[in-house]
């Protein structure tokens, strides 16, 4: 993985920096000891690593400001991270940037239960926020498999999805405001406790949400809360093919139902989760499905005989529906739990995150069979069917030398087959340095230049998180735009954030 | 996860190599921070099961002595185990750190303080009269606190407020048969332990009667005591091997005498976690391995034993709220889960979780003494979640934990073998019946 060669001139001030940072969040929350920056290396991701320069961990969004200032001012890049779980290896540090980690920013400042709107610092976990409004029997939606530790910052970064986007939809969509920290040290606010933006102004919070830290570090984030659903019910849908199964997923959706998630695992994914569902899959069963519905009770039991009709006429083997609340929790936890469990099938994976219209489902796992036998590595599938959102598992051992090269190579052609299918490169996991070589296949360099100008118009100095998503270095200074010369800004006429 | 661990190292000891397979393992998820207690009070990645996990792979990588920071996030870890619980990868975390903290003890010299504290407790945990005037010199220094920080004050506060009960009869090497007229059903061993058997006789005691009352002999054998765990804890495997030998050969010579042994009983989870590894702890020991082995698959917490022969129908109504505190030997090294609460419910007990409850109370074993600091918090956090509930007794299974805790809850706190002996026709609990008195 090619990264922005190092300056060594900023790697000799690390011990400077260290002692300028730790002015601002004391002694302990500066890691600069080598030993105890190892831990750091890599986010989730383990195939990318990096030694950063130096680790530090904020108390405060004032100490945030404090430290992009003096960053800006020393030209210092600035990785940021939360609990470190992305797949995209958007948190994969710079030697000679610090890694700037929100875990210490961990706590739910304000639960607004009649505008049903909570206040929460970057760094709590997704699952807190639910956890902090269940007594109020209101819950955040966005669940990525992640939520049980990926930050909420982390969430917004990448504009997270999970099992329950397909009908509530992804992060963005449950984003009420947001704090921001330019690398200048400047705070923003944006949107507020209400949906949308303000009339006539730029949705300027929908273009921080998915950023992945290439704008600004969030500091605060209003989130809206949903009710729980009085009733959820998973259907587990048995098929003895593949392919029963995708076309299972247009016909349910096609029948004009919107599950509250829609979830496909395979035959290996079943066999590494079996132990965590407490379940035997019958040996006709090559894939299932997972259908969640949830709404009132007299909803969920007339959608659920739907489904069921649906699946027995695509030819599942078997249909069965979840009769206690438990039973749901611990099927969803194995789905959650899937990838990490397939650490049991293989030393290393790498999963990707393309995302393709529902009907080129076996269109594209058909081209997945034959890659595998084309490059000679085994691979799982479990992905989020009913939008699409592929996670291709691809099993290899980093001990073998060359496995980690054809395993990115197998990626990479899964990636553009879902490009060439009419989707694109990533559902929910971000582009981050995984999918950063591949931009040029889905957007042109029109496209890009575009993007990069946004970039530019935040972080001109190109300081934080660089050498991510964008497969070329920004040409800020080319653009220029944005640039005060003589201290007089340009087109002082239109209004800036 | 890949390592590079010299294969040289891996040859010369057998644990390395397993550290390099259980490190391969880890597909660096992160799952296992978010059950983790220290990363709750740290948020550091270094005082994560993860982090650690890196510091191991680290200090195996560059051989020789480890660095001082990595020593110390090892010694911050609990060893509660909530990470391995929680692993979908599969992670042996517990043989992980076990092994680490030999290698730590082996290559890393303590400053001196360190030293004196760990040598002796281990010294004096397992030898019952030791730890007795221990304690009586702890209360003699008890108004002096002020002067003391850190370990030491941890240690003045640890000394129990009460006088200590005098020692019990049946915590000497005897049989207890079953009461006359009723059948045999079981012939049990009971581990009676080392602290227990001086902070609170009663629990061994409400073990006894309970088994006794279902048919169920019980012998203390001679030559059994300390599981070894607070020395392995510490990495001294050197000092736990002879404790660990005596228990084995204490108890195989009952399991192939005349009578035989259906099970060995332990009533503090921490001591179950603990014996039921020792067939991993003697693995790579050919005299001792097969023994330990068998050792360990006859180990049954007194919840899991009582689960499977039944427990009888309750004697009297008590009807109280029961807060069950799950000790992490217990939910997490033993994965030991519903069997506590479903026994108290079928005695008649109405059972509440405590929110929270995958988190340490930050007993620990010896860790409340060895780290103050992070055991007070993870303590004062576990008292907020125990009286949240608003229970009338808090339960457990773990004497550490009823120690750490039973002065802070505001309301009596006992084992959970005393309720069911209560129930099933013991007496009261003394805890129970004190608070009543205090009460009337």
């Amino acid at each position: 993985m090619q990264m922005p060669e190092p300056s060594q001139a900023i790697m000799n001030q690390r011990d400077a920096l260290a002692v300028a940072l730790r002015q601002i969040v004391g002694q302990e929350w500066v890691i600069s000891d080598e030993a105890e920056r190892r831990p750091y290396q890599c986010d989730g991701i383990t195939a990318y690593m990096a030694m950063p320069l130096l680790v530090v961990l904020p108390g405060s969004a004032a100490e945030v400001q404090q430290i992009l200032r003096l960053c800006h001012e020393k030209g210092v890049k600035v990785v940021p991270r939360g609990s470190g779980t992305s797949l995209s290896g958007g948190a994969l540090p710079l030697e000679d940037g610090i890694l700037l980690v929100t875990s210490r920013l961990c706590n739910v400042l304000e639960v607004d239960a009649a505008n049903r709107v909570a206040r929460v610092q970057p760094g709590v976990p997704n699952i807190k926020i639910s956890e902090a409004v269940q007594h109020l029997g209101l819950c955040y939606m966005p669940d990525p498999s992640s939520q049980l530790i990926s930050t909420i910052g982390g969430n917004v970064a990448e504009n997270a999805g999970g099992v329950h986007c397909l009908k509530y939809g992804v992060t963005a969509n449950h984003i009420l405001g947001l704090e921001a920290v330019l690398m200048t040290g400047e705070i923003l606010h944006l949107g507020g406790a209400y949906l949308g933006a303000a009339e006539g102004e730029l949705d300027l919070m929908g273009v921080l949400t998915g950023s992945e830290g290439l704008l600004a570090m969030v500091t605060e984030i209003a989130v809206r809360l949903e009710p729980v659903p009085e009733v959820a019910r998973v259907i587990s849908m048995s098929f003895p093919s593949v392919e029963e199964a995708c076309a299972c997923v247009g016909a349910i959706v096609g029948a004009g139902i919107i599950p509250a998630g829609l979830e496909f695992m395979d035959r290996k994914v079943l066999d590494a989760v079996s132990v965590l569902i407490r379940e035997t899959f019958d040996s006709s069963t090559a894939a299932l499905l997972l259908c969640e519905l949830d709404g009132t009770a007299v909803e969920v039991d007339a959608l659920v005989d739907v489904v069921s009709d649906v699946a027995r006429a695509q030819g599942a083997i078997e249909t069965k529906v979840s009769t206690t609340e438990e039973e749901r929790q611990r099927i969803w936890s194995s789905r959650k739990l899937a990838f990490s469990a397939i650490g049991k099938l293989c030393p290393d994976y790498y999963c990707t995150d393309g995302t393709i219209p529902r009907n080129k489902l076996p269109e594209v796992l058909n081209k997945m069979a034959d890659m595998s036998v084309k490059y000679g590595l085994d691979y799982a599938n479990c992905f989020h069917a009913g939008d699409g959102n592929l996670h291709p598992i691809i099993m290899y051992d980093a001990a073998k030398p060359g496995d980690l090269e054809k395993a990115e190579a197998f990626g990479a052609d899964v990636l553009i087959a879902c490009v060439d299918a009419g989707g694109v490169l990533s559902g929910e996991h971000g582009v981050g340095v995984e999918k950063r070589d591949l931009m040029t296949h889905q957007f042109t360099e029109i496209d890009l230049n575009q993007q990069q100008m946004v970039k530019c118009a935040f972080d001109p100095a190109e300081l934080l998180n660089p050498g991510k998503v964008f497969p070329t270095a920004c040409r800020c200074a080319e653009f220029g735009r944005m640039h005060v010369r003589n201290g007089a800004v340009r087109f002082p006429d239109i209004p800036r954030f | 996860m890949l390592s590079h661990i010299p294969q040289a190292a891996q040859d010369a000891d057998a644990n390395i190599k397993l550290a390099k397979e259980i490190i391969g393992n880890c597909v660096h998820c992160g799952v296992c921070l978010s059950r983790c207690p220290t990363y709750a009070v740290r948020h550091e990645e270094n005082d994560s099961p993860r982090g650690r996990i890196f510091l191991i792979k680290g200090m195996y990588e560059k051989g020789g002595a480890p660095d001082a920071r990595t020593v110390e996030h090892l010694d911050r870890c609990l060893t509660c185990l909530a990470c391995e619980a929680i692993c979908p990868s599969g992670v042996e975390y517990s043989k992980l750190i076990a092994h680490g903290r030999e290698y730590v003890e082996q290559h890393y010299r303590r400053p001196l303080f360190q030293r004196v504290v760990r040598e002796s407790l281990i010294k004096l945990l397992p030898n019952a009269g030791l730890f007795r005037k221990a304690i009586a010199l702890g209360r003699l220094a008890r108004p002096a606190r002020g002067l003391f920080s850190g370990t030491l004050r941890a240690m003045i506060d640890m000394v129990p407020a009460n006088s200590l009960p005098a020692p019990s009869s049946v915590d000497r090497p005897q049989t207890f048969a079953v009461k006359p007229g009723t059948a045999r059903r079981k012939r049990v061993a009971l581990l009676n332990g080392c602290v227990q058997t001086v902070l609170d006789t009663a629990i061994n005691e409400a073990t006894i009667r309970l088994l006794q009352r279902h048919g169920v002999e019980v012998v203390v054998a001679q030559g059994s005591g300390c599981c070894g765990a607070p020395a392995e804890h510490m990495g001294a495997e050197d000092k736990a091997l002879p404790l660990v030998k005596a228990n084995i050969d204490a108890w195989l010579r009952e399991a192939d005498g005349p009578e035989g042994l259906d099970a060995v009983i332990i009533n503090t989870s921490g001591c179950g976690t603990s014996v039921k590894a020792y067939g991993h702890t003697m693995r790579l020991d050919p005299q001792w391995a097969d023994k330990a082995a068998r050792v360990s698959a006859m180990a049954r917490d007194i919840s899991e034993f009582m689960t499977e022969i039944g427990l009888m129908p309750a004697a009297r109504p008590t009807g109280m709220r029961v807060v069950y505190h799950s000790a992490c030997s217990m939910q997490h090294g033993q994965r030991i889960i519903n069997q506590p609460k479903d026994l108290l419910r079928a005695a008649g007990f109405t059972v509440l979780d405590v929110p929270e409850g995958y988190l340490c109370c930050g007993s620990a074993g010896t860790y409340n003494l060895l780290q103050p600091d992070i055991a007070q918090q993870l303590k004062e956090r576990k008292v907020r979640n125990i009286r949240s509930v608003s229970a009338q007794v808090a339960a457990s299974g773990n004497i550490g934990c009823m120690t750490q805790l039973a002065g802070e809850v505001g309301i009596p706190f006992v084992h959970t073998v005393e309720l069911l002996d209560w129930a099933t026709g013991g007496p009261e609990p003394a805890a129970l019946a004190k608070a009543q008195m205090v009460a009337d």
